[in-house]
Order: C-alpha cells, then sequence, then structure tokens
C-alpha cells in the first residue's frame, strides 16, 4: 500500500469516525421535537451534552488532513462549494450555541426559539452533508488546466477549477442523497436516545426507532436504484474488484440486524448495527469514487485523484506518523470518556 | 469592492471574533487548574466550589471558540483556494497534527471537566483539567507554528512551474522550529495568561466592590494576581525577543512598526506615539527617543536600521495600522503591568481590598489584555502584507479563482450578523452567570441541588433522579 492510499484510507476512517459519532449527535438534534415537556427536552439535549463537542472535532481533523494530505481537493472542493459551506458552518454554530445557550434562561419564548434552532441547523447540516456525498458521487465540471492545456496567464493559479452553481448543486440525485442522510441520521440518533432515555419518553422514541426505519429503507431503496441508474461510474470499482461485493452484503445484513435487534429488546446491538450501516456506507462511497476525489463529468482525464491531487511523498510520510502516534491516543481516551459517560441521562447542575 | 479586499476583510472578521475566545480559555484553564490544585493541598471546600463557578464560565467561552474555529479550519480553501494549494504540503500537516494532537484532547476532557464533577473522583476531575489546559495550549503552539510559517517561511523548496508549482517540505523540524515560532508562542501564551488572569481578576473584584462572596473572591484574586503581576513582568521580555526576531527576519514590518520611514544611515529613534504619514514620509504629532531603536535592535545609538524606503514600494507594508496597533499593545502592556505592580504593593501593605478604586479599575482592566491580544495580532497581521507567505507568495495572488465577489459579500453579512447575535448573547450570559455567582455550599463541601430541581424530580415520576438512582452528590468524596 502507497503512502496516497493509506492517506485516502485515512482520511475515510475520519469520515467514518464523524458520521458515525455525530451522525447520533445530529440525528438527537432532529428528534428533538419529539420530546414534550422542557425536562424531556433537556435530557434529550444532555444525552450528547458532554461528546458532541469531541465528536465535530472528527470533522475538524478530517478538514486538516484533507488539506494536509490533498491540498488540490480541499482547495478545490471548499471554493466550489462556497455558498453551500458557509451554509453548513453556519448551521454547524447555531448547533453549537443553541446547546449551550438554550438552558440558560427559564423564559418559555428564550428556551422555545433555541430549540427552533437545534432542530433546524441539526437537519440542514445533515442535509447539505447528504447533498455533498450525493455531489461528489455525480462528479462536478472540473477542468484539469494543465491536462486542458488552458493558459490562465497567473504565475500560479487554481489547477482544477469548476463552475457549478449553488442551484446545480442542490439536484435531484443530491437531494436524495441528502433525505438519506437524514434518515440515517435520525435512525442512528433514535437508536441512540433510546439506549439514553428511560420511561415515557423511552417509549416515544421506540415508536420513533420503527418510524425512522422504515423511512431510512424506502430512502435507501430509492438511492441505491437512482445511483445504478444515474451514476454508472459507482460501478466500475464493482466490476474490477468483486471482493467489494463484500461490503454490500456487509451493509444489507447491518440494516437488517437493526430491526431484529429492536425486535428481540437488544438497543445497543442494534446502536452498533446502525454503526456498522454508516460505516458500510461510507466504504461504498470510498469505493465508488477511487481512486478519484473529485470526479469530472467533462472528461474522466481531467479528474482529481489520490495522485494528482496529492502532497508530497515527504508530507504524506511525516502525517502517517503523526496520525500512527495521535490516533491510537485519540481513541483510547474517548473510549475512556464515553465510558465515563455511560449510562442513562442525568440531570444535574451543569447541565445544559 | 473586489474579492481580494472582502475575503481579507472576512478572514480579518471571523479571526479577531475567533480570537477572543482562544487566550481566555487558554489562560483561565490553567488557573482552574491553580484553583483544583489549591483545593487539593489545603482541602478547602471554597476553593473546589470556586473551580466549579469558573468551569461553566469556561464552558461558554470554550463553546464559542469552538463554533467559531470550525470556521478558520475550513476558510482556508473557501477563500485562499490558490494559498491552499500553493502551501497546502507545508502548512497543512501543522494544522492536521492541531486537530490529531490538540483538538481531541481539549474537547473529550472538557466533558469530563465540565460535567464530570459529579461523576468521577476528584483526582481524576484535576487530570481531566490539567489535560484540558494542555490540550488549549498545545492548540496554540501548532496554530502558532503555521502562522509563524507565513511569517518565516523555512524547512521548504518550491517545486514545479507554472500551475504545477508549489512548496514543498523538505525538513518538518526546521518548519517547526522556524525563525518565528519560538518567539511568537512564547508572546501569544503570556498575553494568553495575562487574559485569563485578568479575567478571574475582574469577576473577583466585581464581587469585592459589590460586597458579595468575599471571601471566595479574595481566594480568586491571590490566586489571579500573582499570575497577572508574572506574565504582565514578562511581556516586555518576550515582546523585546520577539521584536529583536521580527528586525532580523521581517525587517519591513518592524519599519512599519517604528514609523521608520527613511534611511539616513544614521540610528533610528524610537518613536512613543505619533501619526505617521505615508504621504509625507514621516511621522507627525509625536515624541521620538533618538537612537533607541538602534539601540533595541543592535545594542548601540548609531547602527542604522533598515527603513521602509530600503524596500521597492511594492513590498512595503501598510504603515499607519501596524503602527498605531503596535504601540497600543505596548501602551496596554505597560498598563498591565502598572496596575498588577501596584495592586501587588497594596497587597503586600494589606490595603489591596480596601482600594475600592483599584478594585473597581480591575472590574474594567479585563478589557486591556483583550484588546492588547488583538492588537498585536492586527500589528504582526497587517505588517506582513502584501505577502500571504512572507516573500514567497502574495497576499493577491492567494484567493480562489472560483468565487466571485457578490458570494462573499454574501458570507460577510451573515458572519456580522451571527457573530452581532452571539456576542450580544455571550455578554448577556456571562453577566447573568458572573451575577448567579458561585453555589453555595452544603456542609460537607459540595453542592446543594438548586430548589426547584430537587422539587421537580419529587414530583415528577419520569424523573431520572428517582429511576436511574443518581448517586448522592457527596457519594463520592
Amino acid at each position: 500500500m502507497d503512502l496516497n492510499l493509506l492517506w485516502f484510507v485515512l482520511l475515510g476512517v475520519l469520515l467514518t469516525g464523524y458520521a458515525i459519532l455525530d451522525g447520533f449527535d445530529l440525528g438527537v438534534g432532529m428528534l428533538h421535537p419529539v420530546a414534550k415537556t422542557d425536562k424531556e427536552k433537556r435530557i434529550m439535549m444532555n444525552s450528547i451534552g458532554p461528546l458532541w463537542d469531541g465528536n465535530e472535532v472528527w470533522l475538524v481533523t478530517f478538514g486538516g488532513a484533507l488539506f494536509a494530505a490533498f491540498p488540490e481537493a480541499y482547495a478545490t472542493i471548499f471554493s466550489t462549494f462556497y455558498n453551500a459551506f458557509y451554509l453548513l458552518l453556519f448551521a454547524l454554530i447555531f448547533r453549537a450555541v443553541s446547546m449551550e445557550f438554550r438552558s440558560k434562561r427559564p423564559s418559555r419564548f428564550w428556551r422555545g426559539a433555541w430549540d427552533k434552532a437545534f432542530f433546524v441547523s441539526s437537519f440542514t447540516a445533515t442535509l447539505l452533508f447528504g447533498v455533498a456525498v450525493g455531489n461528489m458521487m455525480q462528479g462536478l465540471p472540473l477542468v484539469d488546466r494543465v491536462a486542458a492545456n488552458i493558459d490562465t496567464g497567473n504565475r500560479i493559479a487554481e489547477r482544477w477549477i469548476s463552475e457549478g452553481t449553488f442551484l446545480e448543486l442542490l439536484n435531484p440525485y443530491a437531494l436524495l442523497v441528502g433525505f438519506l442522510a437524514v434518515s440515517l441520521f435520525v435512525m442512528h440518533g433514535s437508536i441512540y436516545l433510546y439506549l439514553k432515555t428511560e420511561g415515557d419518553l423511552q417509549r416515544r422514541v421506540h415508536d420513533w426507532i420503527w418510524r425512522t426505519f422504515g423511512f431510512f429503507l424506502i430512502v435507501y431503496v430509492l438511492t441505491t436504484i437512482f445511483t445504478l441508474v444515474r451514476v454508472p461510474q459507482a460501478v466500475y470499482n464493482f466490476e474490477h474488484y468483486p471482493i467489494a461485493w463484500v461490503i454490500v452484503v456487509l451493509n444489507v445484513l447491518a440494516i437488517a440486524n437493526i430491526p431484529r435487534a429492536v425486535y428481540l429488546g437488544r438497543p445497543l446491538y442494534a446502536f452498533i448495527s446502525s454503526c456498522c450501516t454508516i460505516a458500510a456506507l461510507v466504504f461504498l462511497l470510498a469505493i465508488a469514487v477511487f481512486p478519484n476525489l473529485v470526479v469530472s463529468t467533462i472528461d474522466p482525464a481531467y479528474s482529481l485523484d489520490i495522485y494528482n491531487g496529492a502532497s508530497s511523498q515527504k508530507t504524506l510520510g511525516i502525517m502517517a506518523v503523526i496520525a500512527l502516534i495521535g490516533m491510537p491516543i485519540v481513541l483510547s481516551y474517548t473510549a475512556v470518556i464515553y465510558w465515563t459517560f455511560r449510562g442513562k441521562v442525568e440531570l444535574g447542575k451543569f447541565s445544559y | 469592492m473586489d474579492v481580494e479586499i472582502l475575503s481579507r476583510m472576512q478572514f480579518a472578521f471571523t479571526i479577531m471574533f475567533h480570537y477572543i475566545f482562544p487566550p481566555l480559555s487558554i489562560g483561565l484553564a490553567w488557573l482552574m487548574v491553580a484553583m483544583e490544585a489549591a483545593y487539593h493541598r489545603t482541602k478547602e471546600p471554597e476553593y473546589e466550589q470556586m473551580a466549579r463557578f469558573f468551569t461553566k464560565i469556561f464552558a461558554i467561552i470554550f463553546a464559542l471558540g469552538v463554533a467559531s474555529g470550525i470556521v478558520m479550519e475550513f476558510q482556508f480553501g473557501t477563500n485562499w483556494a490558490i494559498y491552499s494549494r500553493y502551501v497546502g504540503d507545508v502548512f497543512g500537516s501543522a494544522l492536521a497534527a492541531e486537530g490529531i494532537f490538540a483538538f481531541f484532547l481539549e474537547s473529550g476532557f472538557l466533558a469530563v471537566l465540565v460535567f464530570g464533577w459529579d461523576r468521577v473522583s476528584k483526582r481524576f476531575h484535576m487530570v481531566a483539567t490539567i489535560i484540558v489546559a494542555c490540550g488549549a495550549t498545545f492548540s496554540a503552539v501548532w496554530i502558532v507554528i503555521a502562522n509563524s510559517w507565513m511569517q518565516t517561511p523555512a524547512g521548504f523548496m518550491i517545486e514545479g512551474e507554472g500551475l504545477y508549482q508549489r512548496a514543498v517540505i523538505t525538513n518538518f523540524w526546521e518548519l517547526v522550529f522556524n525563525p518565528s515560532s519560538v518567539q511568537r508562542l512564547t508572546h501569544v501564551l503570556v498575553g494568553a495568561m495575562i487574559m485569563g488572569s485578568f479575567f478571574v481578576l475582574s469577576v473577583s473584584s466585581f464581587y469585592l466592590v459589590k460586597g458579595l462572596h468575599e471571601s471566595l473572591a479574595k481566594r480568586a484574586f491571590k490566586i489571579a494576581l500573582p499570575v497577572a503581576l508574572f506574565f504582565s513582568l514578562m511581556a516586555p521580555f518576550t515582546g523585546h525577543f520577539h521584536a529583536e526576531q521580527v528586525a532580523a527576519t521581517q525587517p519591513a514590518k518592524l519599519a512599519a512598526y517604528e514609523g521608520h520611514f527613511k534611511q539616513t544611515g544614521e540610528g533610528a529613534p524610537l518613536w512613543l506615539f505619533g501619526i505617521p504619514s505615508v504621504k509625507e514620509e514621516r511621522v507627525k504629532y509625536g515624541i521620538a527617543i533618538p537612537g533607541m531603536l538602534s539601540f533595541l535592535v543592535h545594542g548601540d545609538f548609531t547602527t542604522p536600521v533598515p527603513a521602509l524606503d530600503d524596500f521597492p514600494p511594492e513590498d512595503r507594508p501598510p504603515v499607519q495600522i501596524p503602527f498605531q496597533m503596535y504601540h497600543l499593545m505596548i501602551f496596554l502592556g505597560t498598563f498591565n503591568l502598572a496596575l498588577t505592580g501596584f495592586a501587588a504593593i497594596q497587597w503586600y501593605r494589606g490595603k489591596v481590598f480596601e482600594t475600592r478604586w483599584l478594585l473597581w479599575t480591575f472590574v474594567f482592566a479585563v478589557l486591556s489584555p483583550a484588546i492588547a491580544n488583538q492588537a498585536g495580532w492586527i500589528a504582526a497581521e497587517v505588517g506582513r502584507q502584501p505577502w500571504i507567505v512572507y516573500g514567497l507568495l502574495r497576499t493577491s495572488e492567494g484567493l480562489s479563482e472560483a468565487v466571485v465577489a457578490g458570494q462573499v459579500l454574501w458570507s460577510i453579512i451573515m458572519f456580522g450578523l451571527i457573530y452581532a447575535l452571539l456576542f450580544s448573547l455571550f455578554v448577556y450570559v456571562l453577566n447573568e452567570k458572573i451575577r448567579n455567582g458561585p453555589e453555595p455550599l452544603t456542609a460537607d463541601g459540595t453542592e446543594h441541588d438548586g430548589f426547584l430541581d430537587v422539587a421537580t424530580s419529587r414530583a415528577d415520576p419520569a424523573s431520572p433522579y428517582k429511576l436511574s438512582g443518581m448517586r448522592e452528590p457527596s457519594s463520592d468524596d
């Protein structure tokens, strides 16, 4: 395995970690209106209270690692998705502060406003993540100026340039993937909440597991069909590397195990299954685009891949050392912290 | 307005808003370590009460730091795409190291620090506080290294030509220990410690003048004042070493700081204050000490210091902003030192808590290090212009080509509205927290549950207090 491939895998790991961990956070945010009383609302927020911040660090580190390992991709993706990306950032900002500010005052108006902000920002962020994934699957109108012999006249310039507009990003396929993300995270969040709550709230959350699972299943099937029809290059790697079908099988098994585990009354297994579902979906995304980071819809030769978009071998090597020292430490103390906050939510002096 | 001005305004605005919070959280975290250490040494419950109180405030500061910090991680890509592709090989690794070594650490253990008071042992809690303080400091280390590389690039070479051209790393440790990183880092951390200690001084002075929580406030004051004095005393030294390095590595920037327009071939003066005029190439309405700048840089009064006219016009930084901000920082640093020095003398005479005007000054003096930290960075960043990476890449060359002015205008307006809202809420909630004050102690030294919480939990059959058999707060003491 060369360093470029290693970093493609490591970015996949960071993205998987982010999707699993912040996935249930965002899901809890979208389920928040299910809570009726103020106490229930606080329990829901505090179920993720100590954890959401650490979970969001996976996204920040993903951004830093993408910058370091594949700067061309970092530059191209974020400048192309400028508007969508700032909308996402504003949503994440509002999410963070709505949790922090909500319970600081007893006023009903104050709390109601922050509750709405929490729901809307969680939904917007999830939808935009999905829309971004949908666009990465389809590709962008990307031109490699060197390969296309376009002279910009500047001393230095962006090598890859894409001319998509914000509205083009919101195409039907991308929106469908957006709703796949919404349904997936809502389901994931409902199972997480089931583990964290008790009594009447838990019973209502239990009903929501079934509803959101049904919603997810429908969107999942639709997305699969739509992908096979609309994005033919997504199956390219499956034809050449049949081993990739293992992921598809595991994905289906993980999805099937969720209702089974819920039915048998084993929510922890259901949660693990939904974690595996998310991991498998990130894997499928990676297989669908590999070895590209951004697929060009104009000419496959203009695509930005893990070789022409990468940093030097030396940087990738240094970064690999940093990751190999850092990530095991991160994983072990993350485990300690999750262990510390295991069990049902308890509201105390320091709760939101 | 064009994309360059708008993108620079956006970066300046978002980073300045962000920078309200990190120095405060770094300094406050270390003071909370001191408070918990005082508790462990004396077993005096009031120190724990103090640490718990500042934890609540810390949580708000930290949350706003995170919320405004996510923006910074991605803004290089959105607005400065050419810069990102040009330097990503070198610059990106420092940013990624910050994520892996610092952000995970601080945000993970913040959970224990804020939510773990009644869940973990006091010893583990103290360890968590230390780790959060280290994590916050490490993140300063890596981001300052990244910034220092932009000021004094080292450990890299330029590879390729035309659209392939970019900086690639040759030596990681040369990048980390580039010529300005140690000097800048020490000065930044000293600034953060002054900020944190002045914040504790402000809150405790407020209680003292109002006659509230006096015993706790006096103790907090006595923890914070030595820290504030020590670091206010350190600031001129770290600042001096930093300025010496600027003189050696970015002489045009120093010339801008000092309003040193014309090369006379003789010793350069030091302006105490004034208004530089770029048009007339001189400082107006000011007072200068002849030869003093030469003395500070070279150790004698006659050796010339490079002036702005030693550089081609297109390489000269703006003068007005760096000059004024640099002098404002020095003025406020002197004020911090004088104030803490005087307070220490009053303390020695046993009169510090009776000197009401001094306490009132401390209530508002928290603004001084906050402004000084901002001013120092403005001087450093505007003084780096017209370069985004000094001597290598001009700011005008680093923009995203795919982004148009309308988009940046839209995002600036949104940031303006959102940050104005957040800042007013921050001040409001902070004020509420401070007015509410520390939670009262029970006989065994832990906090009571609020009356309402207890009452509702007993009345509510679905209460988590009842069903989960919540541990009594004192069970692990």
